[in-house]
């Protein structure tokens, strides 16, 4: 899996989350790592995620089965490298699809949902997780939310559970 | 149902932990991507079990005070990339005229200056050897999964104690940064090798640099029950300056032979598929996965492909490289420089003409397919 993005967007802070929710509370091998330039914000970020049952050797994405874009810059750059059949997801408010893509391709409104029902943009990372995990059996939600509350400060747990929630059921609104 | 020695780490936290459970108490540094993350982890962590966490001004400063700590008794560790391990590099020769054991963990990053400060490159292993000026012995150990960054960080520290010298860990970008499951060894798991202090008592002379029967040099911690002289020049037995050409051939045996001639005990390295392998794959740090993903993938199909992943880097053991690889068509070296490790090897076979080099130095972490793309070519299938 690749989620890509700008730097900031919390691509990569997502990508730790569901992996670590996949080693510590699913018994899963995964790996997770990152290509970033030096800039703490803006410039193209991916976070690359393998989740296996067996050993998993070269650490990278060669060909996702799941690519989610969450800036034109990313949806331009890895498009091409989806493999056949997968699922791309992008944020309608930051990507303009220019090319059919021999995949399934979900448009979403991650970012402008997330501004209208909790009005703050830092779970925007978490909803898009919301959204992945709601097309697609990869590990459980609670196991995400259980990572979450390791990691977060407490105040800051509810907001992000609504947002893992609100992309649940933004992916079930648009399952076919 | 969670195991909690299970966890999901960052190379560079799974570094930070190891040191600690190797009996870390001590550590100077300055934050430098990529990394940063060791300084940080244990700036949280070392406060917790009442050890020393100091951010220092700059990276000799960081490297100074460590060998200063380790001679009062502490485990010490700093940790940098190319461009402050440049600057340790003064330093690092200070602490092995001295014979102070410290561990200095560089995790690569593009280079030279300040080069790549984000992305892969393995292209420090020969400053590492060659770095600090004069005729010396270094050990630098590397590692391309985090059970393995874990263990060679222990042994990095054993090491520096059994031998009284500074050790390496020198890491890359790709293995530092990346996260995996990492299962915390238990307490006492993992044998550790204490401080060997000497029996002499206070008010009795003792003698800093005189070995004893085994060659080893039992310490005692400075500032404490004895009062001793260390100098980065040549020196007696007592530790002070001497231009004996004796004293100065004979210390300069001591440092260089006390490793050099322990390289079968000091060599770390893991076998896949050499028993009956045709070409064989030498790796190690990071792009030693792409060379297993593609040793792997080729087994699947029925060639007699191997990998020898090397964990200690130096002293080279060219012994071992020379026969591991006596039966091998074709050696191909995988690391991200111009053939840093290439040079040894080709030095250590018997036939240099059968190594390859199978490598990247765009700042991209090797994949299986460069490394494919070249076994087809030096097999005569094209890429």
């Amino acid at each position: 899996m690749l989620l890509s993005g700008s730097g900031g967007q919390g691509v990569i802070t997502a990508g730790i989350i569901l992996a670590g929710a996949a080693v510590l509370h699913e018994n899963l091998i995964a790996v997770q790592s990152q290509t970033y330039g030096p800039r703490a914000r803006g410039g193209a970020t991916r976070s690359d995620v393998i989740i296996s049952d067996s050993d998993i050797y070269y650490p990278k994405v060669i060909q996702p089965n799941v690519l989610v874009c969450l800036t034109q810059e990313a949806y331009n750059t890895f498009y091409p490298i989806i493999r056949p059949g997968g699922l791309l997801v992008i944020d309608t408010g930051f990507v303009e699809p220019k090319k059919s893509v021999d995949a399934r391709q979900k448009a979403l409104p991650i970012y402008q949902s997330v501004m209208q029902e909790i009005g703050r943009p830092i779970v925007f990372n978490i909803c898009m997780l919301g959204v992945v995990l709601g097309l697609i059996d990869l590990v459980k939600p609670k196991s995400v939310m259980k990572i979450l509350e390791t990691q977060i400060p407490r105040t800051f747990l509810e907001i992000n559970r609504k947002a893992l929630h609100l992309g649940m059921k933004l992916a079930a609104g648009n399952q076919n | 149902m969670m195991n909690e020695n299970v966890k999901f780490f960052q190379g560079n936290e799974t570094c930070a932990e190891a040191a600690l459970y190797a009996g870390l108490d001590f550590f100077a540094g300055y934050p430098i991507t990529p990394s940063s993350e060791i300084a940080e982890h244990l700036s949280h962590r070392l406060p917790q079990i009442g050890g020393k966490f100091l951010q220092m001004e700059d990276e000799i400063a960081s490297i100074c005070a460590i060998i200063g700590a380790s001679l009062t008794g502490h485990k010490v560790m700093t940790a940098t990339s190319g461009p402050g391990f440049s600057l340790m590099q003064e330093a690092l020769g200070y602490a092995i005229m001295t014979e102070i054991p410290c561990v200095i963990v560089n995790v690569q990053r593009g280079g030279p200056s300040t080069g790549l400060p984000t992305h892969a490159s393995q292209g420090d292993v020969c400053q590492t050897q060659w770095g600090t000026h004069g005729d010396h012995a270094i050990i630098a150990l590397t590692a391309s999964n985090h059970q393995d960054v874990f263990a060679m960080t222990v042994d990095a520290f054993n090491l520096a104690e059994t031998y009284r010298t500074p050790v390496i860990l020198l890491f890359d970008e790709v293995v530092g940064h990346m996260r995996e499951r990492l299962i915390l060894p238990k307490k006492g798991e993992v044998p550790l090798v204490k401080r060997l202090r000497t029996s002499v008592e206070g008010g009795v002379d003792y003698h800093p640099y005189l070995p004893r029967e085994d060659g080893r040099l039992p310490m005692s911690d400075f500032g404490g029950v004895h009062r001793y002289n260390v100098t980065g020049l040549f020196h007696d037995m007592w530790g002070f300056p001497s231009d004996n050409p004796r004293i100065v051939q004979d210390l300069l045996h001591q440092l260089v032979d006390k490793i050099n001639n322990n390289v079968h005990q000091i060599a770390r390295l893991k076998e896949y598929y050499l028993e009956d392998a045709t070409t064989i794959l030498i790796s190690y740090g990071s792009s030693a996965r792409s060379a297993l993903h593609v040793v792997e993938n080729h087994r699947l199909r029925g060639d007699r492909l191997g990998l020898l992943e090397l964990q200690t880097l130096w002293p080279f053991p060219y012994g071992l490289i020379r026969e591991k690889c006596v039966n091998a068509k074709y050696i191909v070296v995988v690391e991200m420089n111009m053939g840093q490790i290439l040079r040894e090897v080709k030095m250590a076979v018997d036939q240099p003409e059968k190594v390859f080099l199978a490598n990247r130095i765009d700042g991209v972490f090797i994949t299986p397919m460069d490394i494919r793309n070249l076994l087809g070519l030096i097999q005569g299938k094209g890429v």
